[in-house]
């Protein structure tokens, strides 16, 4: 590694923080029960998720990350946004959801057990990685992608569970800065639009399912399994 | 060039589909096209892997070996078949012909994504190869737009892109593991490179994260309860296409880090292999015997052959190898089979359910007698292409002493093998239920499907071609390492 950071830079502690607020902003999907709140967190975490990759872009002189931040910035917080308000109706888009699986305290205490075990999962890489300067991101990200999959099998709504998603690769991408930062730009740029590619499909099938079935609750469509057989 | 042609013909192809009036019109006959000249591609990017070895269209980005070749040529022998079978069957069951040209444009950009997972040589890319075989094929699975095609393809498209999320994690750590191992050339033959130098502590990271991602899109127990919904929902095409090589085009990402995490992690690698195969085998030949549904039946019977790959891979050694290359190619091909005949049933019987279904073969033979023999040469009989790729699995698992191993997936193999043919036996013989009306003709161009589908099945049982053998020999060399 060309850039050894030293741990009282500024940058470096900037960066921690919008760590801490973007491990914050998943844990505010999971308690959140408006279907726009959730959609409010997503963008929040998104723009500290660009946040960290331009601070870090700065503390190692790299264009490339402050490019990876703006990419992350306009996809996550401004089209990808635009393209659910676009596609999706208004009224799933507005929705309070009423039943989820497990209460909102019982959740919160699931997340906070799935970010300790990300911490736990993470110390051996953490060991391997001593050194880097945004190793901090490693652990963050690993607790984000947990927490993401977590959102999104106690969710019951269509446009939460696809926020989960959208979650967990943030998650990924948070970890990627610590462990990844000279990715290929290309492969961020074709990610980024398979991100877009992603929100479309699910928004026409959320259309589709809204139509057809009359809700857009899918967590409790239940119609296959062994027994209903026509 | 011609691996080009084949990412860029398909593209071309779903665009001609969707102009108004003249393409649409004409779309069927677009696809149908440009299958076959895919296919015969195929064959001829084959045929120079065998001669000359690893095919360079773009050095570090798109390079063809005889792996990605074996992937190629099945994808494309598939996809020939079961756009021949949409023609007719699409034809007979949808209501709405305008909208049959998004069918066939989504079939297109369906196939450009699974033929893009073998040639992409960057494994990030791949990634990206397989998040599109699921964002390209959701709508088709919900083509039919009844409730159970869109639940089905709710859970398929959240469920496999949950896992996509998992597996991209496992990438980027893949990318750290060779960044510290000192290397730049992130390819697959650059990460096999460098693999010995890999730290083991990033690589079973990356390897357990990428198995367990990828695996819910292969349908390894316990993630695999979305497929036997989406693949018995989805149009009968379409599912041939989903369990004959999706699955398998999602396995040879998983089968490419294979020598990867050997070199790195050992034999823990293996053992990881071996517990996901066992575990689905044996899983779902306890949920084949019961089913109520004949095409879920088919499903969980992919569920299982993935397993089988798996475990081979997981006994190591040349052999074992070569015994999954095998099998890879003879589930794909027997798997459509399958399909191709349960989806005749379907439009003869009008219903799912295996119960209602009886005396097929005087009701229709040709639909019979295919459902027959796909059920015999899927469930292992001999002298089918799929017996003797079990065989030469088990023969590998005991020459190398993994008794308890060979001796589970015998008993697992003998369950789904009684499974199959109990439920198949009830719906080919015995007498008509004349109660259930019946429609027996099927359009021409399925009927010939399921000509065209057999020939393979009943052929490599007997006799595989030395061009296959060599290309076989070599792709399981590169799981080897």
């Amino acid at each position: 590694m060309p850039h050894v950071a030293q741990p009282e830079s500024i940058v470096v502690q900037l960066n921690a923080l919008a760590g801490g607020l973007f491990l914050l902003s998943a844990f505010g999907m999971v308690a959140t029960r408006q279907v726009q709140g959730c959609m409010r967190f997503f963008i929040l975490q998104s723009v500290f998720l660009a946040s960290s990759a331009v601070l870090l872009g700065l503390e190692l002189r790299s264009w490339h990350l402050i490019a990876v931040g703006v990419i992350n910035l306009v996809n996550k917080a401004i089209l990808i946004p635009w393209l659910f308000k676009k596609t999706v109706s208004e009224e799933v888009y507005t929705k309070r959801e009423i039943s989820q699986v497990l209460n909102i305290p019982i959740s919160l205490l699931v997340a906070l057990g799935l970010t300790v075990g990300a911490y736990y999962l993470a110390s051996p890489m953490l060991k391997v990685g001593a050194g880097l300067p945004a190793l901090a991101n490693l652990p963050i990200g690993l607790a984000t992608l947990l927490l993401g999959a977590y959102t999104l099998t106690v969710r019951r709504e269509a446009v939460p569970q696809l926020l989960g998603i959208l979650s967990m690769e943030n998650g990924a991408f948070f970890a990627s800065l610590a462990i990844a930062p000279e990715l290929h730009l290309f492969i961020e740029l074709v990610i980024a639009f398979d991100l877009l590619v992603a929100v479309f499909v699910i928004a026409v099938l959320t259309r589709a399912i809204q139509r057809r079935i009359g809700t857009t609750e899918v967590g409790s469509l239940a119609a296959l399994k062994e027994e209903s057989v026509r | 060039m011609i691996v080009i042609a084949i990412l860029v013909l398909p593209l071309l192809a779903a665009g001609l589909c969707a102009i108004p009036t003249i393409g649409r019109r004409v779309a069927a006959q677009i696809t149908m096209a440009t299958f076959i000249i895919l296919f015969a591609l195929s064959i001829r990017v084959a045929l120079r892997v065998i001669a000359l070895g690893t095919y360079v269209a773009a050095p570090g980005w798109i390079e063809v070996d005889a792996f990605g070749a074996l992937i190629l040529l099945l994808v494309t022998a598939v996809g020939v078949m079961a756009c021949l079978y949409s023609l007719g069957y699409m034809a007979r069951t949808t209501h709405d012909k305008s909208l049959l040209f998004h069918y066939y444009a989504n079939l297109n950009l369906f196939i450009f994504s699974m033929l893009a997972v073998p040639v992409v040589v960057v494994p990030s890319i791949t990634w990206l190869a397989v998040e599109f075989t699921t964002l390209l094929s959701v709508l088709l699975v919900g083509f039919e737009n009844s409730r159970e095609a869109l639940e089905a393809a709710w859970k398929y498209a959240i469920l496999t892109l949950m896992g996509a999320a998992i597996a991209l994690f496992g990438f980027l750590v893949l990318f750290w593991a060779m960044r510290q191992a000192g290397s730049d050339d992130y390819t697959w033959a650059g990460l096999v490179s460098v693999s010995s130098h890999m730290s083991p502590v990033l690589m079973r990271m990356a390897f357990l994260s990428i198995l367990v991602g990828f695996g819910a899109k292969v349908g390894f127990v316990p993630l695999h309860t979305w497929l036997p919904d989406a693949h018995s929902q989805a149009p009968t095409p379409v599912c041939a296409l989903l369990s004959g090589v999706e699955t398998t085009a999602v396995l040879y990402v998983i089968l490419r880090l294979m020598p990867i995490a050997h070199n790195s992690l050992g034999a823990s690698a293996e053992r990881w292999a071996l517990v996901f195969g066992l575990l689905s085998v044996g899983v779902a030949a306890f949920l084949l015997l019961q089913v109520h549904d004949y095409k879920r039946l088919f499903a969980y019977s992919t569920v299982e052959h993935m397993g089988i790959i798996m475990t081979a891979v997981g006994l190591g050694g040349a052999a074992a190898h070569y015994g999954a290359m095998y099998q890879i190619l003879s589930h794909a091909l027997t798997k459509s089979l399958c399909f191709f005949a349960a989806g005749s049933v379907l439009m003869i019987t009008g219903t799912r359910n295996i119960a209602s279904v009886k005396g097929l073969m005087r009701a229709s033979p040709l639909a019979g007698s295919a459902l027959l023999l796909g059920g015999l040469a899927i469930a292992g009989a001999p002298p089918f292409a799929v017996f003797l790729g079990e065989f030469s699995i088990l023969r590998a698992g005991i020459n190398q002493g993994h008794y308890f191993a060979i001796g589970l997936l015998a008993v697992f193999l003998s369950v789904a093998f009684f499974g199959i043919l109990l439920h198949v036996n009830r719906m080919v013989l015995g007498r008509t239920d004349p109660t259930v009306e019946l429609t027996p003709r099927i359009p021409w161009t399925c009927s010939l499907t399921l000509f065209v589908a057999a020939v393979p099945v009943i052929i490599f049982g007997l006799y595989v071609p030395n061009t296959l053998h060599q290309l076989l020999i070599r792709a399981a060399a590169i799981i080897g390492g």
